[in-house]
């Protein structure tokens, strides 16, 4: 007996160890490479956020700068008004060679041999080509400043500012930049006696766009994006309430409301530029609406927000219990009264939230707007939703389509403005969504 | 009347028809509310709902339709060696004598009957009035002109009579009908439960101009191209869509579509496996308080402007990737050649599938946590570790609803529009090295309907045609995807 169980035991003794290998040690790693794997993903993602916030800051924070130069300019009647025949003849005041008057006084302020030709060409190329219309409008607006000297503060070029803001190497031979030795010296020589320094760039919220970066700026694109938000909002909030209402308490199961579930649904997932497709026959070449005008720009966002507010009303009129719809059935009030004086009330708050987001969004959306003409160079601000205008996004488009590299600084600059306006909405959704949603 | 006053005019008479129905429903009960069937604001509202509805209908109808009558009436009073021309310059006679008549309304009757029929001196009046003319009009120009007014003129004015004798005559029938029994409040909900209705209908009203308008005028396009040349077609070159430009483009699908798919493939590349294991570990291993942190974090990534992306890729990804390549090229080879583009396929792919992490991560979320809690318990029961219990069992039962919410993702990478104008190049070839810039669907349709548009070329309409192509492989992407997702929920629900 002994020799039949021994083998036995004896294999139980040797397997055993076998036996309880199981690859825990194995199976362990794979475990934690597995975890690891998850968080390498997360962080990876992470990251990617990061940079790319990092990036855009880093290049556009100083584009809410712009290096501005103080001059003493003498407003001589020789340059502007030789003949003397403003009071008759006003158009001399717009005709004149308001360049010189700021060639002067820059060779002036630089102590420059005024008879060195390339010398004075360098100077006032470092001032903005902008600057004559300024003291024009200037002298326009009060033609009394002739004959006297005052301090203007003009702008200064975009490589000027670039090159103060420290983004052009100096180290690169001279003749591979935009600003040469010789600028730089003035540019600091000014710099230390306090004519050229940095001032907050209003024109960046105020400009229209321009094709000397240093002028550019964000004005219309904020006010066509104004206009396209209000319209949004105008329009999408009624509606996407209204049809919502309709369709989570009012409809039938039939056919035709599982029709419009099942559109609503593929409606919010139809590329963007679809909808300007939409928007560009329909609403301009059939209704012959105008050209780049934020109304169409409107309407056609308006169409592309429309399904997100629905499924978002929707799930906020769902999330009021069907207890508050008995009791206020129970009272005598109609479905109608029940709907508008109970459930819509308390519905609010997530359908406002669900609003903030798909204003949001439609905010950042730019390629319908390409497609209707959005895209047009606009330097005048619009004064109705009908004339031509731009938007923020559609901005920051065609700035990153410029060569120059101060328009990388304007571009990033639109992007954080832009970002900004975002964060706020979406921050003022989180807050009303914890400020005001009930949990039953 | 100007349409604005009309209407200003309809709220007026809506809040006059308000508050006179309420006041008399109050009065007919006697002052006891009790004694009316609906509450008194009810009884003002249908007042105001009659005297505003019918004249905003009429008047809507009216301004729609009366411009294209006037124009036929103005046409039909053209001289027939005129209306013998083509369709085309008889166009263009029309919209002379509608700058003419839109120059005469802003003379003054003694002008107008100083210029008379001198066509000169009308040119040369409306010159100075802000109004040019692209020539000398010819007589009858002046005789259409001063018909298309006075018809506009009459139309305008007969409408206005309508439209507020409608707004009287409808507050009136309104007022006469309130008796303390009538049921107001029924009437003034069924006219709501329209607009609910009609508000509701938009939804299909969009689909259906999408795909009409779409549709129109791609076969606008499939006159002048076959659609076999168009779809199978190897080869796009559509020519510069110049006046008067004789060449015939080349409209080849193909390039596009694989440039579109290929971008998109890499875009899932990245996203896919990130976005996956982010879900798997937000899911099943993280916190809450990591939860809490990470997800909304990565979610940010969704909200970002794609226009942010595409200045992105074009700024730093794509420059870092063309650096880096030489670098790598120089320790390689020694020859510090870049091999990879700025503008590539890998530059859009890896930008773009950046973006679409959020999307399969908090898709794939949502699937793999509604995964019955029991399954997971039965699986660890036996011994299985946690990774193990995700791979067999949890993935699998999940694996339905995250194929759907993948294919969703990957439409959104086909319809993708900002990154890939930006990043991926408008060549449109067809080759296999990621490093080389291709070109996608949608940044031909921006490429081909940005700048001057004509509605009759080739080379515009073929946007549409383009436009409906990827209209239907998103569409078909998704109604797929939600199937899988809907019959995959039912399982568990």
């Amino acid at each position: 007996m002994t020799n039949i169980v021994s083998p036995v035991a004896g294999a139980v003794v040797s397997k055993a160890p076998e036996r309880r290998d199981i690859g825990i040690k194995r199976r362990y790693a794979a475990e934690r490479r597995f975890q690891a794997y998850g968080m390498a993903a997360i962080a990876f993602g992470l990251i990617f956020l990061v940079i790319l916030l990092s990036t855009v800051i880093r290049q556009g924070y100083t584009a809410f700068q712009q290096t501005a130069i103080s001059l003493p300019i003498e407003f001589t009647e020789k340059t502007i008004d030789p003949s003397n025949k403003r009071a008759t003849d006003p158009s001399v005041l717009v005709a004149a060679n308001y360049g010189a008057l700021l060639r002067d006084a820059v060779v002036k302020e630089l102590n420059i041999n005024a008879s060195s030709r390339p010398d004075v060409r360098d100077a006032s190329a470092m001032l903005s080509k902008g600057a004559p219309i300024q003291l024009r409008d200037m002298v326009v607006a009060d033609p009394s400043i002739i004959g006297k000297t005052i301090n203007v503060t003009v702008l200064a070029d975009a490589n000027v500012d670039s090159a103060n803001k420290g983004q052009i190497d100096l180290s690169v031979d001279e003749k591979n930049r935009k600003i040469n030795d010789k600028q730089v010296g003035w540019m600091n020589e000014l710099k230390s006696s306090g004519a050229l320094f940095k001032q907050f760039n209003t024109g960046l919220f105020v400009n229209g766009n321009s094709s000397r970066p240093e002028a550019a700026g964000l004005g219309v694109a904020l006010i066509g994006s104004l206009y396209l938000m209000l319209i949004v909002l105008v329009l999408s909030l009624p509606i996407g309430v209204a049809a919502s209402i309709y369709l989570e308490e009012f409809a039938p199961k039939n056919r035709l409301t599982d029709l419009i579930e099942v559109n609503i649904n593929n409606l919010a997932a139809v590329p963007s530029i679809v909808y300007g497709l939409l928007g560009l026959s329909v609403f301009i070449n059939f209704m012959g609406m105008p050209r780049s005008a934020s109304l169409v720009g409107g309407l056609v966002l308006t169409l592309m927000t429309l399904p997100t507010i629905i499924i978002a009303t929707r799930a906020a009129l769902r999330a009021v219990p069907p207890s508050i719809r008995s009791a206020a059935l129970g009272l005598g009030a109609s479905k109608m009264q029940m709907v508008f004086h109970h459930v819509l009330p308390l519905a609010m708050p997530g359908i406002l939230t669900g609003t903030i987001i798909g204003l949001a969004h439609a905010l950042g959306e730019t390629a319908p707007l390409l497609l209707i003409g959005m895209v047009a160079f606009v330097a005048n601000a619009p004064t109705t939703p009908l004339e031509p205008s731009t938007a923020l996004p559609v901005q920051v488009y065609m700035w990153a389509n410029e060569a120059e590299r101060a328009f990388v600084e304007r571009t990033s600059g639109a992007i954080i403005v832009l970002l900004l306006f975002l964060i706020v909405m979406n921050l003022g959704a989180i807050l009303l969504r914890r400020r005001f949603e009930r949990r039953w | 009347m100007s349409t604005s006053i009309i209407l200003l005019c309809l709220v007026v008479f809506g809040a006059v028809a308000y508050v006179a129905a309420r006041s008399r429903a109050t009065a007919l009960a006697g002052g006891k509310s009790s004694a009316l069937h609906s509450r008194p604001g009810y009884y003002g509202a249908y007042a105001a709902i009659w005297a505003v509805l019918p004249a905003l209908i009429v008047l809507c109808v009216w301004l729609a339709a009366s411009p294209d009558i006037i124009e036929s009436t103005v046409r039909n009073a053209f001289p027939d060696d005129v209306k013998a021309k083509s369709a085309a310059e008889q166009d263009l006679s029309y919209s002379m004598v509608a700058t003419i008549g839109r120059g005469f309304n802003l003379l003054t009757s003694d002008e107008l009957t100083a210029v008379g029929a001198d066509t000169k001196a009308v040119q040369a009046k409306l010159n100075e009035k802000g109004v040019p003319l692209a020539g000398e009009p010819q007589p009858y120009m002046l005789d259409a002109a001063k018909l298309l007014n006075a018809e506009s003129a009459g139309s305008r004015l007969v409408m206005s009579a309508i439209v507020l004798v409608l707004a009287v005559a409808g507050a009136l029938y309104a007022l006469r009908g309130i008796t303390p029994r009538f049921r107001a409040r029924n009437r003034v909900e069924r006219v709501m439960l329209w607009g609910l209705l009609l508000a509701s209908s938009i939804a299909i009203l969009t689909t259906i101009g999408i795909v009409l308008s779409m549709l129109s005028e791609a076969l606008r396009f499939f006159a002048s191209v076959p659609p076999l040349e168009f779809f199978f077609g190897t080869v796009w070159d559509p020519r510069f869509a110049g006046a008067g430009s004789s060449s015939e483009g080349q409209f080849g699908l193909i390039p596009l579509l694989l440039g579109t798919l290929y971008i998109g493939f890499v875009a899932m590349l990245v996203a896919v496996p990130v976005g996956l294991f982010a879900a798997i570990y937000m899911a099943e291993y993280a916190s809450p308080k990591l939860r809490s942190l990470a997800k909304p974090l990565l979610e940010v990534l969704a909200g970002i402007p794609t226009i942010v992306y595409g200045f992105f890729a074009l700024v730093t990804v794509g420059p870092f990737l063309r650096d880096l390549s030489s670098q790598v090229s120089g320790l390689l080879a020694g020859n510090y050649t870049n091999f990879i583009q700025a503008q590539s396929v890998l530059t859009a792919g890896i930008v773009m599938g950046i973006m679409l992490i959020p999307y399969v991560s908090s898709l794939s979320d949502d699937i793999i946590t509604a995964v019955p809690r029991a399954l997971r318990d039965g699986s660890l029961g036996l011994g299985a570790t946690r990774s193990e219990t995700i791979k067999k069992v949890v993935l699998p039962a999940a694996l339905p609803g995250i194929v759907g919410a993948l294919l969703m993702t990957a439409s959104r990478a086909i319809g993708e529009t900002m990154i890939v104008v930006l990043a991926a190049g408008v060549a449109a070839r067809m080759q296999i090295n990621p490093f080389e810039p291709m070109t996608t669907v949608t940044v031909k349709i921006v490429n081909q309907l940005t700048g001057d548009l004509e509605f009759t070329s080739p080379q515009t309409l073929v946007a549409f045609a383009l436009g409906i192509t990827l209209f239907l492989i998103t569409l078909c992407l998704n109604i797929y995807a939600l199937y899988i997702v809907r019959k995959y929920r039912e399982q568990y629900e």
